[in-house]
């Protein structure tokens, strides 16, 4: 019997939502902070010879678009993929789930133990952080589609318009849309960190996972 | 109302031309004007009783100063305005009666006009006639057909429910409950703002359309920045970087200045101000969002972000987006070397811990 056992971890559609959602967040994030942010780009010319910022807006609207859909398809298979990209996954309700966040913090981050602990999908702690993130990700895409609807006669921003109000105002939001980039950044450092981390102490492909689908685990059979 | 009007000594044309205007702003149709025109000849007067609390009657000023002299006309003789403390002659007992009398005389039939914010911590701090303005505006809204919340301060607080907001200022719509509110916003309103208000209340006899915080739409649906004549260089990503540079002289968008204009409600781009002689883009300055809740506090107003809340003034989401990424690098820095101390102990001790099967 073989030592290491091959498990089928992340089917394709996990894999083609993540990269296509880490795609759109880069375009986002860096159009985004354009539009926070413009660089000054002078070029000296009547305005109607230039429309970059124009263009820069579009396209982060354009991956807005993709990024919302792309994110339904991944709420879509929360319910029909298999038992690691399931929805019960990313709720910490089960008493186990929050055992396993203290062993995660014990050996993780705090590095009590030399061996590392192992889970086969998302261990508990990187699911309840999505969980967040996926919140995240819905309160960008209320925030950002609800300011969108000001300038767009299309119907489908509108079904967002209603929670600009609830924030108190275009203003409120814009804010929460920005401070929420930076949760995005932040949190891709520690994840890509992380990453790498667990592909350089546990032996499992956790890198080449989200690539090609498969772990590799200690066989207890 | 018509043949005051013409006793007034305007003509047909003024009184036709002013219709015709307030249809326009208005984003009626055509046979909207003529309606208008018919209200206007054969309504009658619309009993108005308009209170102030904690402003500074700048609404009241910006609304006689209209660019049309019917507007004010409007306001003094074609509404009855049977009570405001600015404008009537009356005065104290007298005011008091004049108060009362239109309450109970008009009761359900008056329109109850609200300028100024209500002060709710200290109720004490907003008081006339010896009573609170919290007790008189209750009293009024009982027997009102509608209300109409002018300006920023009625609408949302303004400058005095600016933070630490020491009397506790309140906007009308939060005070009162099962009345039909209309938010007319801004510090103050446009004066054909306001007055296109009151024209469509008298000609139609029902509220205007409003959006999800209770402003009409046909003013406050599109945004400063929507109907701004700088808006080419915001798309073409030319911008004034400081109020002397060179681009400031050849007019480019205000965006980086702080403008406020991209999540501002208002139709200043379209109507202007003053006889439609200019509005704060036109004339240089970024516009500071005086129709939105909280403007004072959403500052500063020359700063494009808003600073962020607890960290002090001038500090924004960027400045602490990127302070908390640099930590979280150190952090990762200082774990990365820990990690490598432990793969190290790791490899030494052998690949495969024991307890590692027991997982």
């Amino acid at each position: 019997m073989d030592k290491i056992k091959r498990i089928y971890v992340w089917e394709i559609p996990v894999r083609f939502y993540h990269w296509l959602n880490m795609f759109c967040i880069i375009v986002l994030v860096i159009t985004g902070y354009f539009i926070g942010s413009p660089p000054a780009i002078q070029h000296g010319a009547e305005a109607y010879f230039n429309y970059w910022f124009g263009i820069n807006r579009f396209i982060h609207f354009l991956f807005a678009y993709i990024f919302f859909f792309n994110f339904l398809l991944r709420i879509y298979w929360a319910f029909a993929g298999n038992e690691f990209s399931r929805w019960n996954n990313f709720l910490p309700l089960k008493k186990s789930q929050w055992k396993e966040v203290i062993e995660v913090l014990k050996v993780d981050i705090l590095q009590l133990r030399t061996w590392s602990f192992e889970s086969r999908g998302h261990n508990a702690l990187a699911s309840a952080t999505y969980f967040i993130m996926f919140l995240a990700f819905l309160l960008q895409c209320l925030t950002g589609f609800g300011m969108y609807a000001a300038m767009s006669t299309s119907w489908f921003p509108r079904l967002f318009a209603w929670f600009i109000p609830l924030v108190g105002g275009d203003m409120a939001a814009r804010h929460i849309h920005h401070i929420l980039m930076w949760v995005f950044i932040l949190f891709a450092i520690v994840h890509v960190y992380l990453v790498y981390y667990h592909d350089y102490v546990e032996r499992t492909g956790e890198a080449s996972s989200m690539i090609s689908g498969w772990k590799f685990v200690n066989n207890k059979d | 109302m018509y043949e005051e009007i013409i006793e007034k000594g305007y003509s047909r044309r003024d009184f036709l031309r002013f219709c015709g205007m307030m249809g326009a702003f208005l984003g009626l149709e055509y046979s909207g004007v003529g309606q208008i025109v018919k209200a206007m000849e054969t309504k009658t007067r619309i009993p108005v009783i308009w209170l102030h609390f904690q402003e500074c009657t700048c609404c009241s000023e910006s609304f006689i100063r209209s660019s049309h002299p019917i507007v004010a006309d409007i306001l003094l003789d074609k509404v009855s305005l049977d009570y405001t403390e600015t404008l009537m002659a009356a005065a104290g007992y007298q005011a008091e009666e004049n108060l009362h009398n239109t309450m109970e005389k008009y009761k359900g039939e008056y329109l109850l006009m609200v300028e100024g914010s209500i002060p709710v911590k200290n109720k004490a701090y907003c008081c006339i006639g010896g009573r609170t303005a919290y007790d008189i505006l209750k009293e009024a809204v009982e027997g009102a057909k509608g209300i109409i919340a002018w300006g920023n301060c009625a609408v949302s607080g303004c400058v005095q429910g600016a933070s630490p907001n020491p009397t506790g200022a309140t906007p009308v719509h939060k005070l009162v409950r099962g009345k039909p509110i209309i938010n007319v916003q801004g510090c103050p309103p446009i004066a054909e703002v306001m007055a296109g208000v009151v024209v469509y209340l008298l000609t139609f006899d029902r509220f205007p359309e409003l959006d999800g915080l209770g402003r009409p739409k046909a003013f406050f649906s599109r945004r400063v920045h929507d109907t701004c004549y700088r808006r080419p260089n915001f798309d073409a990503g030319l911008f004034v970087e400081t109020f002397d540079d060179e681009n400031a002289r050849k007019g480019y968008c205000l965006y980086k200045m702080g403008c406020r204009g991209p999540v501002t409600y208002n139709s200043c781009g379209v109507i202007r101000w003053n006889n439609g002689t200019s509005f704060p883009i036109q004339s240089g300055h970024p516009c500071i969002g005086c129709s939105e809740a909280n403007f004072w506090d959403n500052g500063p107003f020359y700063k494009h972000l808003a600073s962020f809340p607890g960290f002090g003034i001038e500090t924004t989401a960027d400045d602490i987006g990127l302070a908390v990424g640099a930590v979280t690098v150190a952090g990762i820095a200082a774990h990365a070397i820990a990690t490598n101390i432990r793969k190290r102990k790791m490899i030494r001790e052998g690949i495969i811990h024991p307890e590692e099967d027991n997982d």
